[in-house]
């Protein structure tokens, strides 16, 4: 799955443009480079609109520099040091699996095998044959107390176990849409899963 | 136990709306122009004598990094940044700040701001929080809308403007400096030091960065008071704090509790004890990745505050607290950690670009009992040679998971390598 597609050719759109104007009146005039995490971003989502798949090429780099202006190289440094930016083609879904050690303690060695079985990916940094799943080891991310965490795109699964993730990933397989992000052991947020301690109803009205 | 009535973050579960209506009935937002109305010195005072000290892990006092920044304008602008880039391994807290009480920290990045002479603030969240930037920057909105922001912000004649920009996957960019070159748009390299920022911060401008939890918790400070604050916790170390509670524990959960509450206890009351109860406990990392890891006999009567985690060489860093039970391989878990801050060095000083990749791949050895006796000490050594010679405290803290895992266990990592008899072989070049 390493196949270079290089785009010839890469142009914000009407959507993309918008957010641009808005990302760069942000911060002070001459300042304008604050902005191309933003803008890197944003070109990432188009390419995910336009194409599936979620990647910066080469050309929208270059876009992002003139539009910046500055040189091509002050933009390729950033999409090369930040790791949330695609230099290469991914899967539609972007299975970010957390192994840190608090993740760890609780079990993400099932959920990175559950992955690997449904997707069929052999190895993380890989994208499946059907060009649905890339799967990769992420560094903690920051929601451990509902460890494991299995990151789809921009969401968030906690408390996940090797069955719950298979589940999750077969209904991605089979088009059906998502549960929505968060604890899929059904806990409010960070609270302890029995017996709260603390905050308890009393203090104030429920949602 | 801490009463409700004393927790800062009532909403910390997100149990109730985060929204501005909800919140101003949980407080927020009430009677902001007078606080500011009483002068940044006062406001700068009041939170020194509230002992605050920062929540992001150094536990520097914030009302004294306050007063660093300059009184009278050299025409530069003054800035506040807020670091909410939250990746220590274990540490979660300023998520459920931003989800469920944004309000809370919009507030005080207006208080702060004003505080240091600032007309604006920059809120640098790590990009991995894609819905909770989503949520924040929709209560910044709210608060725009409500007049809380911009113009004469909740009518107090200050102008305040906020700015939240996402990061895109670096940890390193939780160090301040690195934070400012993220922001102006580079890589996020950390800077040398002097000059401090508070000389020369973002965009070469006087700048404070301050973490979330502390910026928010400061208008619930003004509000009742340094004196109810500062009689929280212990002397020195005062306040609350949110602890997130995770690993092997029955309830891992994150809780806001006082500061020197037992280890123990905290454990006990709020997750449920050890999975197998405390006999089961094998060893505690009480305040993050990078905090010396604790055993049982360290972890039995441990308080958790700043400066009594200082005195068994740990550190109470962001709070988060992960615990491992008989069943965890102590090694593995350590060594995950220095593959964490090997992958997370940003490689501009040699002694951690390299060290932290030869420390993981020696702490490899260890975990598959392919280490020596003389390979341990070499690591060690190693680990001083990392620490302290780097541009920041990255070096320190990829060093001391091993450090404090030879201290707290040493006898058993030794026993890992008194059977190994490393194969007769041609030296070769390192990796």
């Amino acid at each position: 799955m390493n196949r270079q597609v290089e785009p010839q050719h890469f142009e914000f759109d009407a959507a993309a443009e918008a957010e641009v104007a808005k990302a760069i009146a942000l911060y002070p005039p001459g300042k304008q480079m604050s902005a191309v995490k933003t803008l890197l971003d944003i070109a990432q989502r188009q390419m995910g609109r336009e194409t599936g798949s979620a990647w910066v090429p080469r050309v929208a780099m270059d876009v992002v520099a003139k539009r910046l202006g500055v040189a091509p190289i002050r933009v390729y440094e950033n999409a090369t040091f930040y790791t949330m930016f695609n230099a290469r083609p991914i899967g539609k879904y972007h299975l970010q699996l957390c192994t840190t050690t608090p993740c760890w303690l609780r079990g993400s060695d099932d959920v990175v095998s559950a992955c690997k079985k449904i997707s069929g990916i052999a190895n993380f940094g890989q994208t499946s044959a059907d060009g649905l799943f890339t799967l990769t080891e992420a560094e903690c991310l920051g929601a451990c107390v509902n460890a494991p965490i299995l990151q789809i795109n921009d969401d968030y699964y906690e408390d996940v176990n090797g069955e719950r993730a298979e589940a999750l990933l077969n209904k991605l397989k089979a088009g059906e849409a998502l549960p929505p992000p968060g604890s899929t052991i059904g806990r409010q947020a960070s609270a302890p899963i029995t017996n709260q301690t603390t905050l308890l109803p009393a203090t104030g009205p429920a949602e | 136990m801490l009463n409700d009535s004393d927790r800062i973050y009532k909403n910390l579960y997100g149990q109730m709306d985060w929204r501005l209506e909800a919140a101003r009935a949980r407080g927020d937002w009430e009677g902001t122009a007078e606080i500011l109305a009483k002068g940044r010195d006062v406001i700068v005072e009041e939170v020194k004598a509230s002992g605050m000290r920062g929540r992001g892990g150094a536990g520097f006092p914030t009302g004294l990094k306050w007063s660093f920044m300059p009184k009278q304008s050299d025409g530069r602008p003054s800035y506040l940044v807020v670091n909410a880039d939250e990746s220590e391994p274990g540490t979660c807290k300023d998520r459920d700040i931003i989800r469920h009480e944004p309000h809370k920290l919009i507030e005080g990045c207006l208080i702060a701001g004003f505080a240091m002479g600032a007309n604006t603030g920059f809120i640098y969240i790590r990009g991995e929080y894609y819905n909770e930037a989503q949520r924040l920057q929709a209560a910044i909105d709210e608060a725009y809308a409500a007049g809380l922001l911009g113009k004469n912000a909740a009518g107090s004649g200050w102008d305040f403007d906020l700015v939240l920009q996402r990061g895109a996957g670096a940890y390193i960019c939780g160090e301040e400096s690195a934070m400012l070159e993220s922001l102006e748009g580079k890589k996020g390299m950390p800077r040398m030091k002097p000059p401090f920022p508070a000389a020369m911060g973002l965009y070469g401008c006087p700048t404070t960065v301050n973490n979330v939890e502390t910026i928010a918790g400061v208008p619930t400070i003004l509000r009742r008071g340094a004196a109810w604050f500062s009689a929280l916790g212990r002397p020195k170390n005062s306040g609350t704090k949110i602890f997130c509670i995770s690993g092997h524990v029955n309830n891992p959960c994150n809780v806001e509790e006082e500061l020197g509450i037992p280890l123990k206890e905290l454990i006990d009351k709020h997750a449920g004890g050890v999975r197998g109860g405390w006999d089961n406990l094998q060893a505690i990392i009480p305040g993050g990745a990078s905090s010396p890891i604790l055993n049982k006999e360290m972890a039995e009567a441990q308080l958790m505050d700043f400066d009594s985690l200082a005195a068994v060489k740990s550190m109470l860093g962001s709070g988060a607290i992960i615990v491992l039970d008989k069943s965890a391989d102590v090694v593995k878990a350590i060594w995950r950690l220095s593959k964490f801050f090997k992958h997370e060095s940003c490689g501009q000083c040699t002694p951690c670009r390299e060290g932290t990749g030869w420390m993981m791949r020696m702490m490899d050895r260890v975990v598959q009992n392919k280490a020596s006796m003389a390979d341990l000490g070499l690591l060690e050594q190693v680990t001083t040679q990392v620490a302290g010679h780097t541009i920041c405290a990255f070096g320190e803290a990829a060093s001391w998971p091993i450090q404090g895992m030879m201290r707290a266990f040493r006898p058993m990592v030794e026993q890992r390598t008194i059977d190994y008899q490393p194969p007769p072989a041609i030296p070769q070049a390192a990796e």
